[in-house]
C-alpha cells in the first residue's frame, strides 16, 4: 500500500519574464519559476543544439557558457539567468556562417560520433583556449574532465582540443580553409 | 585520374549539422507536442490491487490518463516477441501497460498526456498505485535455486536451456591428460547511451497517415509492429528515425511500450504527442545486458593443447524474454575464439529474474564468452608454466585452415563457419604493439621499485553482418546530386560518409555529391536494423550493388546519346564518357535527363527529354520493355552466413596494493575486419569501444538490492568514465578480405568492447597474483581479493 499526499489542485503557473542575451541577440520569454535553463533555451527560444543528457547535473551534455562560464543548463533554473549573457553551440560559428575554429577541429579530428554531448565539449574547449590558448594535456583533462562521452573514448576530442588551439594560434588567412 | 574515397579518411558529413546545434534528435523537434510522463512500479515484483487517478484529474493542463484498462484491441496484448526460438519454451513479452502485475522496478503502469512534462510529472505523483509486494527474484543464484518465482506459470524461472555440442566433450575430457575446472562471471550493465529513448507521433488526419519519430535502432521494425497492434495498414504508417545519440543495442529493441503508446495517444486525441526519456527512466525502463555465470571444464595436453572444453552458463534475461535468447547463443557460438576446438559442448540456462530485461549491448554476449574463453587459457598457461601468448598460438586456428567449421549454429540461425582471417599474424602484430616479450623486464624493474605491474591479453571472434538482409536506392537527379536511401538507422556511426564513399567509388563522382538517408521508412521500407556490427556490411554492399546498377543503367543511357559501344566508356568525376577521350562524354545529370522520356520540360538541360527534341526509332518504346524511367536502382544484399572479424588486445597496468587502484598504463590493439572503408572512423569505433569495455571492466555495473531495487539507477553512481579514465589505445589493423560480400568487408562497431575485461582481468592478475575470476573489479573488491590472497584451484586429473 503506497500513498502520497495530495496537495491542494495545482493551478496555471506563475510566469516571470527572463531577458536573456543568447549568442548576442537579446531573447525573452516568460516562464514558471521552475523552468530549467534547458527547457527554456530548447524548448521556448527553439536553440535545441543544448542537449540534455542526465538532468541531474553529470554528464555535461547541457553545457553552457553564463556570462563566459560554463554551466550546467540543466541545474540552472531560467529565471537565474536573468539578464546574462549566455553562449550556446549556435553561437560558435564562424563570422562568415562557416564552422568556428573549435567546431573544425572536431570535425577534422573525428571528435564526435553520435554528436548528442558534443555541445558541451565544444563549450568547454571555447572556454578553456580563451584562458589558454595553448593548454597542456592536463589543463585540457582539467577543462573538460567533467563531462561524458559515450561513443569517443576521448582520445579524440582531446586531440580536437589540441587541434583548435592551433588552429586559433594561426594567422587568418582570406580562404578559410 | 580516378579519385578512390574507399579506405581514405573522409571528413564526416553528419559533422556540419552536429557542429553547430543543426542536428534534430528526438527531443529538438516537435515543440507543440503535448508530452508524456509515466507512472512506474517502485517494487521489483508485485500485484496492482488498485490505481486512483482522483487526485491527478484536477492537474491544470492534464489531458490524459491511461492504464491497461483503457488499452483496446491488440494494444491490450503482450508486445510482440521478437524472436522465437524452439528452445525458447517459456517466452514471456510485458504488457504496454502493466496489467495487474509488475515484474521489475521501472515497469510501466500509468500513462499521462499533459501540455508539458512539467506538468505531466505534477499529475503522475499524484496518482495512487495500490501495490500487494511480491517477493522479487534477484540475480541468478535466487532465479536458479530460489523458491520463488517471476512467473508462476514458469517453472524454476527457467525460460530456455539449450545445448550445442561439436565432437564428444565429455568423454574427451575424460581422456584428457590434464583438466581445470574455473567458475567465471560478468555483473549486470547497460548501453547507457547519452540520449536516451523517445517517441514522437503525430496523426494527420487529412491523410489518414501516422508519422512516428523515435529514437530507434530499427525504423522498420517499430513500424511493422506498430502498423500491426494498432490495426493501420503498413503503407499509412512512416517511421522516420531523427539523429540519434547512441544506442549500444538497447535501441534495437522495439517496440518499448512507449513507442506503441505515443502513436495510438497521438491518433486518439488527435495531437502530436511526445515521450522524451529521463536518465532514472532510462535506467529502470531501457534494457540490460551482461550478467552472467559460468562453469568450465577444459581438458588439455601437456603442451597446452585445448583437447575439449565443456561450459555450462546461465543467463539473467530479467523480467521478459522480447530478444528471446539471442543473447547466451552469442556466448555459446562466440566463445570458442579464434582457437582450434575439437570437442566443445556448452549449455546455457535462460532464467527470469525480478529485474530490467536483458537485450543486446554492444557486444552482446561476447565481452562474457570472451571472458570465459580467455581466463581458461591464462589458467591452462599458468598451470603448465607456459607464457600466455605462446599458449594461445599453440591452439590459433591456422590461415590455411578457413574456411573453419564448428557445426554449431550462430545467432542468426546459420552455419558456424569462420570464413577467413590470419589469427597468428594478429598474434604477433599484437606483441610487437605491446612490447610483450620486454614486459617481463620492465615488471621486474617496477618490482624492485615496489611497484605492481602486470600484462595481460585476451583474443575474440566476432561474428558480423549477420543477416537477413539490407537494401539500398541510388538515384542520381537531374541536378547530379546521387541520393542515396538505405533503411537501417545511425546512431553515430558515420553511415552518411562511409556509404556515400562507396557509392562515390562505384558510379565515379564526388563523395561531396552524394547524400545518403537512413531509417526512414518513406525513402526505404524494407530493412532490419542496425546491430551486431552489419551496417557497413549490409547496407554497404546493399548500396554498392544498387550504385553498380545504377552506373550500368548510365552507360547504356550515354552509349545511345554518344553513339559509342557501352563497353567502352567509363564514369569519372560525374563524366559519363569515352575511355581515354574525356572530351566524348556527357555529365552523370544529363544522363539523368535522358532517362526519363518526358511529355514536359522542367529546364533548359530537360529539353533534351522532350517528344520533339531529336529523332528516334519509331519502332522503339520510349521505355523499352526491360527498363524503368529514372537513373535510379535498388538492390538489396542478403549473405548466406556472417562474416568473422577478429582482433586482439594487450594491456599493462599498475595496481597500487595499498589502495586496489588500478592504473592502465598501455592498451594496445590489433584489429581486423577486412578493408577499411574509412580508418578515421574505424578508429573512432575501437577508441570508444575500448572505453566502453574499459567501463565495463573496471567501473560500470547495475546493482540492485535483494529487494530488486537498483541502488545506482543514475550517473553520480553508475561510474561511466570520464576522460581521465580512459588510456589511448595504440592501434594497427590487418585487411584480410571476407570472401562472403562483393565489397570483402567485416563489421567493426562492437569489435573494441569485447575483450577488454578478459584483458584487463588477466593484466590485474599477473601484476598482484590474485584471481580475478569475475568483472567489473572495483578498486575496494581488488582490494578485498589481496587481502584474502585465495589459493589457486586443485587440478582434477
Amino acid at each position: 500500500m503506497t500513498s502520497v499526499s495530495v496537495d491542494d489542485a495545482v493551478g496555471p503557473a506563475q510566469l516571470h519574464e527572463v531577458v536573456v542575451t543568447v549568442n548576442s541577440v537579446a531573447r525573452s520569454a516568460r516562464v514558471p519559476a521552475r523552468r530549467l535553463l534547458s527547457d527554456l533555451l530548447r524548448h521556448d527560444l527553439r536553440l535545441t543544439g543544448t542537449h540534455v543528457g542526465c538532468e541531474h547535473g553529470v554528464c555535461g551534455a547541457c553545457t553552457v557558457l553564463l556570462d563566459g562560464e560554463p554551466v550546467r543548463s540543466c541545474l540552472t533554473f531560467a529565471v537565474m539567468a536573468d539578464g546574462a549573457r549566455i553562449t550556446t553551440v549556435e553561437g560558435l560559428g564562424a563570422p562568415d556562417g562557416g564552422l568556428g575554429p573549435v567546431q573544425r577541429a572536431f570535425r577534422e579530428c573525428h571528435g564526435l560520433q553520435c554528436g548528442f554531448c558534443t555541445p558541451g565539449f565544444l563549450l568547454l574547449a571555447t572556454e578553456l583556449l580563451a584562458r589558454r590558448p595553448d593548454p597542456s594535456d592536463d589543463e585540457i583533462a582539467d577543462a573538460l574532465g567533467g563531462n561524458l562521452c559515450r561513443c569517443t573514448g576521448y582520445v579524440n576530442i582531446v586531440r580536437s582540443v589540441r587541434r583548435a588551439a592551433e588552429i586559433l594560434a594561426e594567422p587568418p588567412s582570406g580562404d578559410g580553409a | 585520374m580516378t579519385t578512390r574515397w574507399f579506405g581514405e579518411r573522409v571528413e564526416r558529413r553528419e559533422d556540419q549539422r552536429l557542429l553547430t546545434g543543426g542536428g534534430r534528435f528526438l527531443d529538438d523537434a516537435g515543440h507543440e507536442a503535448l508530452a508524456v510522463a509515466f507512472v512506474r512500479s517502485p517494487h521489483a515484483h508485485a500485484r496492482l490491487t488498485g490505481i486512483d487517478v482522483a487526485a491527478a484529474l484536477d492537474v491544470d493542463g492534464l489531458v490524459a490518463i491511461y492504464t491497461w484498462d483503457d488499452l483496446p484491441g491488440r494494444l491490450a496484448d503482450p508486445l510482440p516477441l521478437l524472436i522465437p526460438h524452439p528452445d525458447l519454451t517459456h517466452p514471456r513479452t510485458q504488457y504496454a501497460l502493466a496489467r495487474g502485475e509488475v515484474n521489475h522496478v521501472g515497469e510501466a503502469i500509468a500513462m499521462i498526456v499533459a501540455v508539458d512534462r512539467y506538468v505531466a510529472e505534477d499529475a503522475a505523483e499524484r496518482i495512487v498505485v495500490d501495490y500487494e509486494p511480491l517477493p522479487a527474484v534477484v540475480g541468478i543464484d535466487a532465479a536458479r535455486s530460489g523458491p520463488h518465482l517471476v512467473h508462476p506459470d514458469v517453472p524454476g524461472n527457467v525460460a530456455a536451456v539449450t545445448t550445442q555440442e561439436l565432437g564428444d566433450a565429455r568423454a574427451a575430457i575424460a581422456a584428457a591428460p590434464r583438466v581445470l575446472e574455473l567458475d567465471l562471471a560478468i555483473e549486470r550493465s547497460l548501453s547507457s547511451p547519452l540520449e536516451g529513448r523517445g517517441v514522437h507521433a503525430r496523426w494527420d488526419a487529412d491523410d489518414r497517415r501516422l508519422r512516428i519519430r523515435t529514437s530507434t535502432q530499427t525504423s522498420t521494425g517499430v513500424r511493422a509492429a506498430v502498423a500491426n497492434i494498432l490495426d493501420l495498414p503498413d503503407v499509412a504508417v512512416d517511421v522516420v528515425t531523427p539523429d540519434v545519440g547512441g544506442g549500444f543495442g538497447t535501441k534495437v529493441v522495439h517496440p518499448y511500450p512507449e513507442e506503441v503508446l505515443v502513436p495510438w495517444a497521438a491518433r486518439l486525441l488527435g495531437r502530436e504527442v511526445k515521450w522524451v526519456e529521463d536518465r532514472y527512466e532510462h535506467f529502470v525502463s531501457a534494457t540490460h545486458e551482461r550478467g552472467q555465470e559460468h562453469h568450465v571444464r577444459v581438458g588439455f595436453g601437456d603442451d597446452g593443447t585445448i583437447l575439449a572444453l565443456e561450459v555450462e552458463f546461465w543467463h539473467d534475461t530479467g523480467a521478459y524474454t522480447p530478444y528471446g535468447i539471442v543473447l547466451p547463443i552469442i556466448t555459446a557460438t562466440q566463445l570458442p575464439g579464434p582457437y582450434r576446438h575439437r570437442h566443445y559442448r556448452v549449455t546455457f540456462t535462460s532464467l527470469y529474474t525480478n529485474t530490467v530485461t536483458c537485450t543486446p549491448y554492444r557486444g552482446a554476449g561476447r565481452p562474457q564468452g570472451c571472458f570465459v574463453m580467455e581466463r581458461t587459457i591464462d589458467r591452462i598457461a599458468e598451470h603448465l608454466g607456459l607464457d600466455r601468448a605462446e599458449v594461445r598460438a599453440r591452439n590459433l586456428i591456422g590461415p590455411d585452415e578457413f574456411p573453419y567449421d564448428f557445426q554449431m549454429t550462430f545467432q542468426d540461425g546459420r552455419p558456424l563457419i569462420y570464413d577467413s582471417g590470419d589469427y597468428p599474424a594478429l598474434l604477433a602484430r599484437l606483441e610487437e604493439l605491446v612490447g610483450w616479450d620486454g614486459v617481463a623486464a620492465e615488471r621486474a624493474a617496477a618490482a624492485a621499485e615496489g611497484r605492481h605491474l602486470g600484462v595481460g591479453l585476451a583474443c575474440y571472434v566476432e561474428g558480423t553482418g549477420v543477416g537477413p538482409y539490407e537494401g539500398g536506392h541510388v538515384h542520381v537527379e537531374t541536378n547530379g546530386r546521387v541520393m542515396v536511401a538505405t533503411g537501417l538507422t545511425s546512431q553515430g556511426q558515420g553511415h552518411e560518409t562511409v556509404f556515400a564513399q562507396i557509392v562515390a567509388d562505384e558510379l565515379g563522382v564526388d563523395v561531396a555529391d552524394v547524400f545518403v538517408t537512413t531509417g526512414d521508412t518513406r525513402r526505404f521500407p524494407y530493412a532490419v536494423g542496425t546491430y551486431a556490427s552489419r551496417a557497413a556490411v549490409m547496407s554497404g554492399n546493399a548500396v554498392a550493388l544498387a550504385a553498380r546498377a545504377v552506373r550500368a543503367k548510365a552507360i547504356r543511357v550515354a552509349a545511345d546519346a554518344l553513339e559509342a559501344a557501352p563497353d567502352d566508356l567509363d564514369i569519372e568525376a560525374g563524366l559519363v564518357h569515352v575511355r581515354g577521350t574525356p572530351s566524348r562524354g556527357i555529365p552523370l545529370s544529363q544522363v539523368a535527363v535522358l532517362s526519363n522520356p518526358l511529355r514536359y520540360s522542367f529546364s533548359k538541360e530537360a529539353e533534351a527529354a522532350t517528344q520533339f527534341s531529336s529523332p528516334a526509332d519509331p519502332d522503339v518504346a520510349p521505355v523499352p520493355d526491360d527498363e524503368e524511367p529514372g537513373l535510379e536502382a535498388r538492390d538489396y544484399y542478403s549473405p548466406v552466413r556472417s562474416t568473422f572479424a577478429a582482433g586482439m588486445h594487450a594491456a599493462v597496468v599498475e595496481v597500487d596494493t595499498d589502495t586496489g587502484s588500478i592504473d592502465v598504463l598501455r592498451y594496445a590493439v590489433v584489429h581486423d575486419c577486412g578493408p577499411l572503408i574509412n580508418p578515421m572512423i574505424v578508429e573512432g569505433q575501437i577508441q570508444g569501444g575500448v572505453a566502453q569495455g574499459l567501463a565495463g571492466a573496471l567501473l560500470e555495473r547495475v546493482v540492485y538490492d535483494e529487494m530488486g531495487n537498483p541502488s545506482n539507477a543514475n550517473f553520480m553512481d553508475f561510474l561511466m568514465p570520464y576522460l581521465s579514465e580512459v588510456p589511448e589505445p595504440a592501434i594497427a589493423h590487418l585487411e584480410t578480405p571476407s570472401p562472403l560480400n562483393p565489397l570483402g568487408i567485416k563489421g567493426a562497431g562492437e569489435a573494441g568492447v569485447i575483450p577488454v575485461s578478459a584483458c584487463l582481468a588477466a593484466a590485474i592478475e599477473d601484476a598482484v597474483g590474485v584471481r580475478i575470476d569475475r568483472m567489473p573489479i572495483s578498486p575496494p573488491e581488488l582490494w578485498a581479493a589481496l587481502a584474502r590472497r585465495r589459493p589457486t584451484p586443485e587440478v582434477l586429473a
